[in-house]
């Protein structure tokens, strides 16, 4: 199968850290990429890369290619605007808008130009469902975003993301601030999600890796040191560092 | 010393310096409304002052004139001060021209109010010929509020949070677009709250108002009328009239309405922090 995104001899730079070493990475279709390393590795700045994120950052430089079916999505012309459609992003802070529920999820088909009210209620509940937050919510639509508790804030987020139809999804932590019972809900939610998107996420925790991805990447100061399916880095590392970081002896 | 009895000292001192900075407002307050309200009256509001030397009359065509002056200048002010705060700090980049305008932008927030007289006398009354009318006046008090407004509306946009603006490009929205639909409304108690300070502002202004709307007692009728506010008739009837009640007594008028602006400042941003948390 073709990869639904790829990097080829990725480097990053800010100012001048070469934050990012020559990665190089295929993330597969409908199946969940993991990527660990201690903190300062350059995980989540690799996962920004992927979305363009990192342009918004003054002094940042990229060099190398980062495909999404086949295309370049650095090259000259590429509608940044577009491309974020395509790929969407859940970050480590739960980042509701400060407005209602509704809103927040509308808020994508909005900037899209759908203001029909009525396909917006369909909208709203069919990305609400498939965040697995409609059965808590769907009573209070009105009620500010920031009132829900921090799980179902991320599932919002997530939902919010939903409603625009993206591709893949891009996950940067987004359990780091959830308690244990609200990240197993997102593990749940993410494990279906597979069936209709393609996701990546960053973790600095191994056991989620493990258990949600069929992928792991594991980074070292800005060198993805290793890469495969996540059975094989776990349960047989080849590098000497990969395995030394998920046996815990260091991180 | 031991720390027990420098702590005794340091809240002498704090009580103190508390209780000194309250009776000094009170005093100043009580006074002018001690002196003024008994000069108050329902006539008073509404009677045109005579003008003149007399000092006769009431402060009505000065209410209207200040109303008139605070709804012109903000007409003018808005768009060009609020969007001035967009473009600094969501789209200038940090280089030495924004440092410079930056700098300017504070420089002019402390220059005293009647160079700011000066410069709109100049300008607007002699060379433009807008004579000693509201428009000068308004024109000169944008030169005056314009640093004001841009640096609390900046100061508003950049508390939003990084967080909001990437939620909302993650999105597929343009920047214009996280702009208006994320960050203007984030930032909106925070803008308000200037907009009502430099409303605030007009109301107290005199300095630069002398030199530019000039001193008449009438109705304005068009934007190149002269006109008084309230704090320029307070100015010429303590001045050049022996009416010192009527001053007073427009002082209680301005002092009152400071009150009452504060007040809807305040309330306006609590408004806002418990929407934003209940939700609307």
């Amino acid at each position: 199968m073709n990869p639904k995104m790829e990097t080829k001899h990725l480097n990053f730079y800010y100012g001048s850290t070469h934050c990012l070493k020559d990665v190089n990475l295929h993330i597969k279709e409908h199946e969940i990429t993991a990527l660990i390393g201690p903190s300062g590795c350059g995980k989540s700045t690799f996962l920004r890369t992927l979305n363009r994120m990192n342009d918004i950052i003054p002094g940042a430089r990229i060099e190398g290619e980062v495909l999404l079916d086949k295309q370049n999505i650095y090259e000259r012309g590429v509608d940044v605007v577009e491309l974020r459609k395509r790929i969407g992003m859940v970050f480590q802070q739960p980042n509701p808008f400060p407005k209602s529920i509704f809103e927040n999820v509308a808020f994508g088909p909005k900037m899209l130009g759908l203001n029909h009210k009525l396909n917006l209620n369909e909208v709203v509940e069919k990305s609400l469902r498939a965040a697995a937050l409609w059965d808590e919510v769907k009573d209070n639509l009105n009620k500010s975003g920031l009132a829900l508790s921090g799980g179902q804030q991320q599932r919002l987020c997530i939902a919010r993301v939903l409603a625009v139809e993206p591709e893949v999804i891009l996950m940067d932590e987004p359990c780091s601030a959830l308690d244990p019972a609200s990240t197993l809900k997102i593990e749940e939610l993410m494990r279906d999600l597979t069936k209709n998107y393609t996701i990546v996420i960053v973790t600095h925790n191994m056991l989620q890796a493990a258990r949600v991805s069929e992928w792991t990447g594991f980074f070292l100061l800005g060198e993805l040191v290793e890469y495969g399916r996540t059975v094989d880095i776990f349960s047989r590392p080849k590098d000497k560092r990969t395995e030394d970081y998920i046996t815990g002896r260091f991180g | 010393m031991s720390a027990k009895s420098r702590q005794k000292l340091a809240m002498v001192f704090i009580w103190g310096s508390g209780v000194i900075t309250m009776l000094i407002l009170f005093l100043i307050i009580g006074y002018v409304l001690a002196r003024g309200l008994p000069a108050f009256s329902f006539d008073f509001l509404f009677t045109a002052p005579q003008g003149g030397l007399s000092g006769e009359g009431g402060i009505s065509t000065a209410i209207v004139t200040t109303i008139y002056l605070v709804l012109l200048t903000l007409a003018i002010l808005l768009v060009p001060g609020i969007g001035a705060a967009i473009y600094l700090s969501e789209y200038a980049k940090d280089n030495w021209l924004t440092r410079i305008i930056r700098y300017g932008v504070d420089t002019l927030a402390g220059v005293p109010s009647i160079v700011f007289g000066l410069f709109g006398f100049v300008l607007f009354v002699t060379a433009l010929h807008f004579r000693f009318s509201l428009l000068s006046g308004a024109l000169t008090l944008v030169c005056l509020l314009l640093p004001t407004l841009i640096r609390t509306s900046e100061e508003a946009i950049k508390a939003v949070p990084r967080s909001h603006r990437e939620g909302a490009l993650a999105l597929g929205a343009t920047k214009w677009q996280t702009i208006w639909h994320v960050v203007l409304p984030s930032a909106l108690p925070g803008i308000v709250t200037g907009v009502i300070l430099c409303i605030g502002r007009i109301v107290g202004e005199t300095a630069s108002l002398y030199v530019t709307m000039g001193g008449s007692a009438a109705m304005p009728s068009s934007l190149f009328s002269g006109g008084r506010t309230l704090s320029l008739h307070l100015f010429y009837l303590a001045m050049e009239t022996r009416a010192l009640e009527k001053a007073m007594a427009t002082g209680a008028v301005l002092i009152i309405t400071i009150l009452v602006i504060n007040t809807i400042v305040n309330w306006i941003s609590y408004r806002f922090r418990a929407r934003v948390l209940r939700g609307a």
